[in-house]
């Protein structure tokens, strides 16, 4: 590994001083991610800044009924939270559907968010991949392009966003925390990444040495669920992924709040099909109908063709599963 | 079972230790890491290697910049084809020397500036950590002029040659005219399917560690064949053979891909030899992927042909696999369609086409696990045109000698394994129409296919010493992959001079050994058996000749066949002797006894028994899938596999093994396969985590039965259990697959896309 210089700060501010003043500095998490980017050349940060000592660790109660989750959390602390568990199931299941137990038992909520996209490209050094090296060219374009991404895609970039929590997330309405160097700061998760554009080096609105420090949940009323379809039971990356929250009165949908996984280059929320669901009936056909709509924009290669027709199917399963297993309670 | 083997079974009675559950004797050390594997013998002054890959498919090094790594604190050396000594070139294959087999490339690592495909190693770092020497290696960087490559299987595969057969393995096969049968034919079906490569992942990756001591060298390495490592290794370093010691006693899983020499041995001694320290190099998973052959991919076609009683009229079924160009063999892909079915025409042919990329090798049943998944889909597929029963349909071709060679079976139950699978799987309870049974939304389907691996052996040389005290020493170099192979040899030396398992040690694993067979093939256990029975057999007849001569010994006089070895000695009805007590009678210290093998006069009687008998390892696969009708994600639910093993050794380490190959099996249905890129003949997923094998949570509670009948021309009547387990797997799972959703997927892995 490229020698580096660590760091480990005990309060925020220090650690938002030492990331903004050391060129090429990086936080470090739980590493789940980004020591396994060190190890392969990718990520080279000259200064690791350890802030897995700072008191990011609790989830609180917010008046209203919301949550919001420190970023040093672990994944698997979230997943088994007794109040997570009761008001966002989709968000339980996302986390426990990412990873394995012993990468979610490291993993944290901040590190989550800024996980980068598993193209084996991106990870192969002798490969073209504007996201490592600007300006190289992408060979997942013409290459195994499988996993990738059909919504949200550049010519530059089809790289898929990873995350599952993320997606939970930005169905949630969850607002990201931030600290930088000018003070706190606030921004929405479906605000927070990036699509890839020209620049798909450039991934979240983070600037040096912005730090996040919780995710705020607003109150959910609707019953919600997280569906994952991959190539294996388990540790495998989402083909596609849905979470959803759905509220049904009187036979129509009176809230509805619908994100894709693993078909986009940013966690997706499907607000094109929410739009069309709102105030309509809560039934397969209007669930098919709003989910071919979302997915009318999918722009796919030969690999990944499957995923709108997976992805429709998948967004119909789920939001027929919250039906039918109470999609008027919570 | 039946009594058809009656003659052969042991009078006495049932043995002690063989055939029952007995935990492996190195479960303890295994679970406490005490048992060391390659990677982790300490030394002093030890250093330790990383390679470098090249990355393109073709062409040659014209510069390679080693400054930059060279500058690291720490790094040793920096071995490329400018600097590195040079090692002779790989023997040339020839069946007159099976050891030349071993040579996994015919690349000259580090003595050439050519390159043969897309990550073979162009250089080795040498450093005082393994993190340094593979920052160090990621900081070397070679030019390349770049020549034209063909990578592309599938773009290729027109310009496959047909396959050379040799002694042991026949391409090709032609009896009547199967495709004027099969034109003539009221039911056909005619397919063709494709198989993916697939990478070696055993749980260990490749590691070694070498010593020279001047010109002797130790080699730490986890290998599935020492005899073989070592005579080349003598012949790549210009050393006798009696000057390298290879010690092997655990290796963390082989399927195969242990089994002949790969460029990170090669390159560990040679590394070692240059800097004059002791050198580990583990590879990373990635290296692995990148110097480690791996299965070939396969295109083939199989199609059959059919009266109206489903009696088979034709079977055709040829292959195309590929080679690298530096290495790599044809499998013997077709060849179980020589002896499972009754067909009065079989037209067989295999084909290959060597590519620019690395060498492909034996993984678990080469030919045989793919072979299977196209005759047993077609099979199955023929059963869906003749609305017949897959079960009845196999049971009603069941031929009864070799269809293709005309000799007897030496075991064949597979009727009898299909009639307990059956009951035991409920098959009766299987609605015929696809898509017709269910559980809840998901659609349940359920398939079989038969299992079927040839049983062969080789020798051993094994040399038993038992000590004063009654306890024995069973020496013998054979390979403790993780199966349980001592734990068998122990089991059956014990049952054989009649004394308690804890009192036999197998010492096994190492060049100073007595030479064992290769762990390969499913041949090792069968092999090594043989030679532990016939020196258990030798130590008796030195034991009753010292008790002969003793003057008060109620044994004085008597034959070797006469008395019976139980309770740690030898008895004639209720009179005898310990074996202490016959030792300590003649002032012994211990006795000895050595077998050695002679394997050119064991293969010469093999090829003749090869004209009388066809020896294999059957079985009937069981499987049950969910499909959610939604995702068309498949997840298979139930297993159930009965094996026509022989007689099991050990019932609980034999069940792993074929509980280790249906999950092999499982994993090339539904989701492994090497992603080789087609522009530049890169593999893509070099990772666990993006190479699927299943995980725990795919794999079903597996029920292995087996009939347990031994096969009178084995040792002991076993049969190898190591590669069965795999075969006609990935076919039960299309099969029920079909019958879940009414679709035939044809190429593997049957990933949901197919599907949908």
């Amino acid at each position: 590994m490229r020698p580096f210089a660590y760091v480990k700060p005990t309060d925020v501010e220090a650690a938002v001083r030492a990331a903004a003043t050391e060129p090429g500095a990086k936080y470090l998490g739980g590493g789940t991610n980004l020591v396994d980017l060190m190890r392969e050349g990718i990520e080279r940060p000259d200064t690791v800044v350890d802030v897995t000592g700072l008191p990011l660790d609790t989830v609180e109660e917010l008046p209203g009924g919301g949550l919001r989750i420190g970023a040093l959390v672990r994944n698997s602390v979230l997943a088994a939270d007794g109040r997570v568990r009761a008001r966002y199931p989709v968000l339980s299941q996302a986390l426990l559907a990412g990873a394995s137990a012993q990468l979610r038992n490291m993993a944290t909520v901040g590190g989550n968010l800024l996980q980068r996209t598993r193209c084996p490209y991106f990870y192969d050094g002798a490969s073209a991949c504007n996201k490592r090296e600007p300006g190289s060219g992408c060979d997942a374009i013409d290459g195994f392009n499988r996993g990738h991404a059909i919504l949200g895609v550049s010519e530059s970039c089809i790289a898929t966003h990873p995350s599952d929590m993320a997606v939970a997330l930005a169905a949630l309405d969850a607002v990201v925390e931030v600290r930088g160097v000018n003070g706190p700061r606030r921004i929405p998760l479906t605000d927070f990444h990036r699509l890839p554009g020209h620049t798909p080096e450039i991934e979240t609105e983070l600037g040096p040495g912005d730090l996040v420090t919780a995710v705020e949940l607003p109150p959910l009323t609707a019953a919600s669920r997280y569906r994952k379809v991959r190539d294996r039971a388990s540790y495998a990356f989402a083909l596609v992924s849905v979470a959803a929250a759905l509220r049904v009165q009187d036979g129509t949908v009176a809230e509805v709040r619908l994100a894709l996984g693993g078909v986009a280059t940013k966690p997706w929320r499907a607000r094109e099909a929410e739009r069309i669901l709102l105030g309509g009936p809560a039934d397969e056909a209007a669930f098919r109908h709003a989910a071919e709509v979302e997915l009318a924009a999918a722009s796919v290669r030969p690999g990944n063709a499957f995923k709108a027709g997976l992805a429709v199917a998948t967004i119909t399963a789920t939001l027929r599963e919250l039906t039918s297993t109470g999609g008027t309670a919570r | 079972m039946s009594t058809k083997y009656a003659e052969t079974e042991q009078a006495t009675a049932g043995p002690k230790y063989v055939g029952r559950a007995v935990d492996r004797l190195d479960g303890r050390a295994k679970t406490t890491g005490e048992a060391r594997f390659a990677a982790e013998h300490p030394y002093p002054d030890l250093a330790h290697a990383a390679l470098v890959h090249a990355t393109i498919p073709r062409g040659r090094i014209t510069a390679i910049d080693t400054a930059e790594a060279r500058a690291v604190p720490g790094v040793i050396d920096v071995l490329t084809h400018e600097n590195a000594p040079a090692m002779k070139p790989a023997p040339k294959v020839s069946f007159l020397d099976l050891s030349t087999l071993v040579s996994g490339t015919s690349v000259n690592y580090l003595a050439t500036d050519e390159v043969h495909w897309n990550g073979q190693p162009v250089a080795v770092v040498v450093a005082e950590t393994p993190e340094t020497a593979r920052y160090a290696a990621s900081l070397v960087r070679p030019a390349y002029q770049e020549l034209p490559a063909a990578v592309d299987f599938a773009a290729e595969e027109p310009n496959a040659v047909p396959q050379k057969g040799s002694l042991i393995a026949e391409t090709k096969a032609d009896k009547g005219d199967a495709p004027a049968a099969l034109a003539a034919a009221p039911y056909a079906v005619d397919l063709t399917f494709t198989t993916p490569p697939h990478s070696h992942n055993a749980i260990e990756p490749h590691a070694t560690t070498a010593v020279w001591d001047g010109d002797k060298l130790t080699l730490h390495e986890g290998t599935q064949n020492i005899p073989w490592l070592r005579k080349h290794l003598a012949q790549r370093f210009g050393v006798p053979e009696k000057a390298i010691r290879v010690l092997s006693p655990y290796v963390g899983g082989g399927f195969g891909g242990k089994g002949s020499v790969w460029a990170g041995t090669l390159l560990a001694v040679l590394a070692a030899r240059a800097t004059g320290r002791p050198v580990r190099l583990a590879l990373t998973r990635a290296s692995v992927y990148h110097t480690v052959g791996g299965r070939t991919p396969s295109t083939q076609r199989v199609a059959l042909g059919a009266d109206a009683d489903g009696r088979l009229t034709a079977l055709i079924h040829t292959s195309v696999s590929r080679t690298g160009r530096t290495g790599g063999m044809g499998e013997q892909i077709t060849a179980v369609s020589r002896h499972l079915y009754a067909a009065p025409n079989i037209h067989l042919r295999q084909s290959t086409v060597p590519l620019d990329l690395l060498a492909n090798t034996f993984m678990r049943a080469p030919g045989e696990s793919i072979g299977t998944f196209a005759l047993e889909s077609a099979v199955d597929e023929l059963a869906w045109e003749l609305g017949a029963d897959p079960v009845e349909l196999r049971m009603r071709n069941e031929p009864e000698r070799d269809p293709v060679g005309g000799q007897r079976f030496a075991q064949r139950m597979l009727r009898e394994a299909y009639a307990l699978g059956a009951e035991r799987f409920g098959w009766r309870e299987r609605d015929p129409r696809p898509g017709a049974m269910r559980d809840g939304r998901w659609l349940v389907g359920m398939g079989v296919a038969t299992a079927y691996h040839p049983s062969i052996r080789m020798t051993a040389s094994v040399t038993l010493r038992m000590a004063a005290d009654g306890t024995v020493v069973v020496r013998c170099g054979l390979h403790e992959i993780g199966v349980g192979a001592a734990t068998v040899q122990a089991q059956i030396a014990a049952d054989e001079l009649g004394v308690p398992l804890d009192s036999v040690r197998v010492e096994h694993g190492d060049s100073d050994l007595p030479p064992g067979p290769q762990a390969g093939g499913s041949m090792q256990t069968a092999s090594a058996a043989a030679g532990v029975l016939a020196a258990c057999a030798k130590l008796k007849r030195t034991l009753l000749g010292l008790a002969r001569r003793a003057p008060d010994s109620p044994l004085r006089g008597r034959r070797l066949e006469e008395p019976e070895a139980r309770d740690g000695g030898l008895y004639l009805g209720g009179r005898g002797q310990t074996y202490a007590e016959i030792l300590a009678a003649a002032g012994r210290t211990h006795v000895e006894a050595a077998v050695k093998s002679n394997t050119l006069r064991f293969l010469t009687r093999t090829l003749r028994e090869r004209r009388k008998w066809v020896k294999a390892a059957t079985g009937a696969q069981f499987c049950e899938v969910r499909v959610d009708p939604d995702t068309m994600e498949v997840r298979v639910s139930r297993w159930l596999g009965v094996f026509d093993v022989g007689r099991v050794i050990n019932a609980k380490t034999a069940a792993s093994q074929l509980r280790g190959g249906i999950v092999m099996g499982i994993g090339m249905a539904l989701s492994e396969q090497t992603l080789i890129d087609h522009r530049d003949g890169r593999i893509v997923n070099p990772s666990l985590s993006e190479y699927h094998v299943p995980v725990h949570a795919d794999i079903p509670r597996i029920d292995v039965r087996y009939l347990d009948e031994p096969d009178p021309t084995m040792p002991l009547g076993l049969i190898g259990v190591g590669e069965v387990g795999i075969t006609g797997a990935a076919a039960a799972v299309a099969n029920a697959v079909r019958h879940a959703t009414g679709k035939r997927v044809l190429d593997l892995p049957i990933t949901l896309d197919k599907l949908l």
